[in-house]
């Protein structure tokens, strides 16, 4: 059976000679079977971040292979992978373009992997459908198709970037603390659309997430990380049967004692 | 009295000439606002297509091709600074000067082609000898021959065309690298090609603009580019201050935005015959653009400044 996503002994220093040398990620290996929806937890600096950053191609690795699919994309740039991956970041403006409207952006994801021609960029065919995929985020955008980006919220520009992430179906779909910058309430919509585009599209996933709760409740495989590497992974029944306290107690061990993120504990 | 007629006298040659500029100015709009690049290279680039127009029509190429190769002349000149910016890793702003810089030789060479030492500095051109299709001679004729009516017909045409492509998934996918490159390239959209090809197709206009206004004003010279990434820029902001506005919530809003910034240059120009008719001696000129265009710049930033410490001010 092929993995979805294969980590061979990934490795990632920044900075290396330099006074700022910092071992980013030190041997991270994963796979993931489709349909996996895997949530990630870790201290801040654990390599979280990074390793999606890795699979997507920011920047190239010091060594391991990333396999998505069968495919090796080790030395695929980053706009050659976009073809596997669905992506959304912690910003929410990074995700789309400010000064373009709503079903711009939308045709601009949805020619994601394809060859971009001199046909024109949004088709009459194409608005009914981003109408109707806006409508079913319950956040009355399907009205505003040609406003532009820039004057929406942070969580209706999180809820148009997972769209955009999805309407062609991805290998992989990546979600880098995408509920982060927003606010409990809009956090929990955005995560509540994360979770359906998820499965209504049976779509393989990875969730970095700060927020313990959330890392237990949604998904169905949890892994923890620190200092770069992978230092606990679970899934199943064993995963739902987890409580914060798990958790907690589980990252003390491995870390020494140490528990030096707020952030982790207040959530 | 005295004021008005010669303003009057100029007025239509003002016109003609921020035409001109203007598709000069929809270059520049291109770089600055949909690819968020200040390129410099158009101060050479202008000059660029000017001298290879001229020195072609000199030489019996027709009118229609020695336009054609200053277009693309011009897209040889934004294609170094895209690769300097892009492939070399140079900030654009610097990619844009040393390329502008090294036109300053070439453009003194593409002039000088055929002469001894292969160099000159100016290079005249006469509408009686040779077929053009604007000159500043006819700039008061009542007649099909007032170069005014081209200039009509080019910014159309000119607008109608970069509307289009702007329009199409490959002219999406350069604003779209404009305005975001980390969600283009996470979209799949390789952002360094994108931005080459805008710097080639702005600095095409700017060269084409430049050949326009060398057969305008029946020469082509080594200084004709100098400062004019400041009128472009100036001509984008009063295009943008005047008729923003009126542009925007149409269903051809980027067609209108393209003709403010053209209106923005035609205005650029009859301002300044205005002060010229008020006798501002013609050496000020350039300090009093950059005083204007670096007031415009300023004012977006101030206004922001203001109204949050208004805010502040409401609060406390």
């Amino acid at each position: 059976m092929a993995y979805m996503l294969e980590l061979d002994n990934i490795h990632k220093t920044f900075n290396p000679g330099t006074i700022n040398e910092k071992i980013a990620l030190d041997g991270v290996n994963l796979k993931l079977n489709p349909g996996d929806f895997v949530t990630i937890i870790g201290g801040n600096g654990a390599g979280k971040s990074t390793t999606l950053n890795a699979i997507a191609g920011v920047w190239s690795v010091d060594a391991g292979t990333i396999k998505i699919n069968g495919t090796d994309i080790t030395s695929l740039p980053e706009y050659k992978r976009a073809k596997f991956l669905g992506r959304v970041f912690q910003d929410p403006m990074t995700g789309t373009a400010a000064t373009m409207s709503i079903e711009e952006n939308m045709a601009i994801a949805s020619r994601r992997g394809k060859k971009r021609t001199l046909k024109w960029g949004v088709t009459k065919e194409e608005r009914a459908k981003y109408r109707e995929m806006l409508a079913s985020l319950g956040l009355g955008l399907e009205d505003r198709l040609t406003s532009k980006v820039g004057l929406l919220s942070g969580g209706q520009r999180q809820a148009i970037t997972l769209l955009m992430a999805s309407i062609v179906k991805p290998d992989l779909l990546l979600l880098d603390e995408h509920t982060a910058a927003l606010d409990p309430k809009t956090a929990a919509k955005v995560l509540e659309i994360s979770d359906k585009i998820i499965e209504e599209n049976n779509l393989t996933a990875m969730m970095v997430t700060h927020n313990m709760k959330d890392a237990i409740a949604h998904g169905n495989r949890l892994i923890m990380m620190h200092e770069g590497r992978i230092i606990y992974d679970v899934a199943g029944e064993e995963k739902k049967a987890l409580h914060v306290s798990d958790l907690l107690k589980k990252f003390e061990d491995v870390s020494g004692g140490e528990l030096d993120n707020d952030r982790m504990l207040l959530s | 009295m005295q004021f008005f007629t010669s303003f009057m006298n100029a007025l239509p040659g003002a016109i003609a000439q921020g035409m001109i500029w203007g598709i000069m100015a929809i270059g520049v709009y291109i770089t600055y606002k949909i690819l968020d690049i200040a390129d410099l290279t158009v101060d050479g680039s202008l000059c660029t297509g000017g001298a290879v127009c001229v020195i072609l029509t000199l030489n019996g190429v027709p009118m229609w091709i020695a336009l054609l190769f200053a277009f693309a002349a011009g897209m040889i000149a934004g294609f170094i600074t895209g690769v300097l910016h892009t492939r070399f890793g140079i900030p654009a702003i610097l990619a844009g000067i040393l390329t502008q810089l090294a036109l300053y030789s070439i453009n003194l060479h593409i002039m000088g082609w055929g002469t001894d030492n292969f160099s000159k500095s100016n290079l005249p051109i006469s509408v009686d000898k040779y077929n053009l299709l604007v000159s500043a001679r006819y700039v008061r004729n009542l007649a099909i021959n007032n170069p005014i009516w081209v200039l009509i017909v080019f910014l159309v045409v000119i607008v109608g065309i970069i509307y289009w492509f702007f329009g199409t998934e490959i002219g999406c996918s350069l604003r779209a690298t404009g305005a975001n490159g980390n969600m283009a390239r996470a979209q799949g959209i390789n952002t360094n090609p994108a931005k080459v090809f805008g710097l080639m197709i702005s600095n095409g206009l700017v060269a084409l603009s430049g050949a326009l206004l060398g057969q305008y004003q029946g020469f082509s010279d080594i200084n004709m580019g100098r400062g004019a990434i400041v009128i472009g820029l100036a001509a984008v902001i009063i295009g943008e201050v005047l008729f923003g506005k009126l542009c925007t919530g149409r269903k051809f809003t980027f067609a209108y935005t393209l003709f403010a910034v053209a209106a923005g240059a035609v205005i650029y120009y009859i301002v300044l015959q205005v002060v010229l008719a008020l006798k501002m001696p013609t050496d000020d000129l350039k300090l009093f653009s950059a005083v204007v265009v670096a007031i415009f710049l300023s004012l977006p930033y101030l206004k922001g400044k203001h109204a949050a410490a208004a805010k502040k001010k409401e609060v406390a």
